[in-house]
């Protein structure tokens, strides 16, 4: 457990939360940090992660799409139902229509992109979400946003930028309002949503992973009977919450997956809404 | 004053506050990831979903054409029993008349057998009665005479009177056998 090794739970001024800046590992190279404030120097953990869910993801499609059997086998039937899962549940089911296979990919990638990347938080020693940092959650939510907007853009013209804060049918001093508030929804609040409920997701999931780590590791050191007796409990709650968190993270997977599906379909019909 | 702020953002470590090498990282991983399967892995997917397709349609094609044939030859069959029925039927219905034909035969050849029969019988009961009662008529007169000539102690032997005694004795007789019948 990474959690019994934060410094923060063996001070002797009695209990001390580890702090998000814990959950930040030393860097494995110093690097990069001239640039700028927002460029943390080094290369860290989270980005070996992040560039190993790519060789696990394609590694493991790779393999699986290889063999092509009419009759498949375990592995390719795996890979035949994942990849068929975005494609028809996702995909089809709510982009729809004939143009649904063009958006196919970007869904795929994007869902096990991300659940890859969550279920890393799930396994010890690997032991962290990568979208618990935030840039990783901005970067993946910017792609769809840039991708869905230039989906309109390119169907409607700048006339999807009308039909995107213009409801049909609403009486012109309404407009008033409801413009404003549409620019705020669509083009601000849903990428904003879209990277944060991620992000927060992930992110509060680690710390209770971390939190637990450290409270138990605290007791059982504390030299109390009484404390150490209790860490049992702290231990149950901390497996019940453990198990609530993986379910979070596929779940946050799927959730992802379908917004940027329903985004695409939004922009793709915008002149039917 | 602007970097103190920053710097306090930065030690107090705003969760909001992205890393932009790690966002950097998420950006060309997903890249990478996006044209992996954008050029081989859905293709691949795409292609054995397709051929999949078209083996079980092209099944279902020739599990049709065999259906049809099925049927084809089951209709066939039903008729070829349908006619076999038929056929059946008029051999039984041909047969069972003549049958009744043969039987029929068989019993008017018994009748007609049985009536010659008979009548061969009551011809030679005729004859044999015949000869009987003449044979009869004959001895009844010889023991006749004899006893009358014992009776009366004279020889009777002159045969042209015995044969007169006698003939009408039994002419008599004849004539109250045949009144007595007549009577009955």
């Amino acid at each position: 457990m990474i959690a019994l090794a934060l410094p923060a739970t063996t001070t002797d001024d009695g209990f001390i939360a580890p702090t998000i800046e814990d959950t930040h590992y030393p860097n494995i190279l110093p690097w990069g940090g001239e640039y700028g404030v927002m460029f943390e120097a080094g290369f860290g953990k989270q980005m070996a992660l992040m560039i190993l869910s790519v060789i696990i993801i394609a590694t493991f499609f790779l393999i699986a799409s290889r063999r092509r059997q009419l009759v498949p086998g375990k592995l390719q039937f795996l890979g035949e139902s994942a990849y068929g899962f975005v494609r028809n549940s996702i995909g089809k089911d709510i982009i729809g229509g004939r143009d649904f296979m063009k958006y196919v990919p970007w869904l795929f990638t994007a869902f096990f992109f991300v659940l890859v990347n969550n279920i890393f938080g799930a396994i010890p020693l690997l032991q962290i979400p990568t979208f618990s940092h935030p840039g990783s959650a901005y970067a993946i939510a910017a792609i769809f946003f840039v991708l869905w907007v230039g989906i309109g853009l390119k169907k409607h013209g700048l006339r999807y930028l009308k039909l995107a804060v213009v409801p049909s049918g609403v009486p012109w001093p309404i407009l008033i309002i409801v413009v404003p508030i549409e620019i705020i929804s669509n083009f601000i609040v849903r990428p904003v949503t879209h990277s944060l409920r991620l992000f927060a997701t992930m992110l509060a999931g680690h710390l209770i992973v971390t939190l637990a780590g450290s409270a138990i590791a605290y007791m059982v050191g504390s030299g109390s009977i009484l404390l150490q007796g209790t860490s049992v409990l702290v231990l149950l709650g901390f497996i019940a919450m453990y198990m609530l968190e993986a379910l979070i993270m596929v779940l946050q997977a799927y959730v992802f997956t379908l917004l940027a599906a329903i985004y695409i379909e939004g922009a793709l019909h915008a002149d039917a809404h | 004053m602007l970097s103190t702020a920053i710097m306090a953002v930065e030690t107090t470590a705003n969760p909001l506050v992205p890393n932009v090498w790690e966002l950097l990282v998420t950006v060309v991983g997903f890249a990478v990831l996006l044209f992996i399967v954008v050029k081989y892995v859905m293709p691949a997917f795409e292609k054995t979903f397709a051929e999949r397709t078209e083996a079980i349609e092209g099944g279902i094609a020739k599990a049709e054409a065999a259906q049809a044939e099925a049927d084809a030859a089951l209709s066939e069959y039903r008729q070829q029993l349908t006619d076999a029925r038929t056929e059946a039927n008029r051999i039984r219905e041909e047969a069972r008349a003549e049958g009744a034909q043969i039987l029929a035969d068989l019993k008017a050849r018994a009748a007609t057998e049985s009536a010659r029969i008979t009548e061969q019988a009551q011809v030679q009961i005729d004859a044999e009665r015949q000869a009987a009662l003449v044979s009869l008529r004959s001895e009844v007169g010889m023991l006749a005479t004899e006893l009358a000539s014992r009776i009366v102690g004279e020889s009777l032997a002159d045969d042209a009177r015995s044969s007169r005694v006698v003939d009408r004795f039994l002419a008599d007789l004849e004539a109250s056998s045949q009144s007595a019948g007549a009577a009955q």
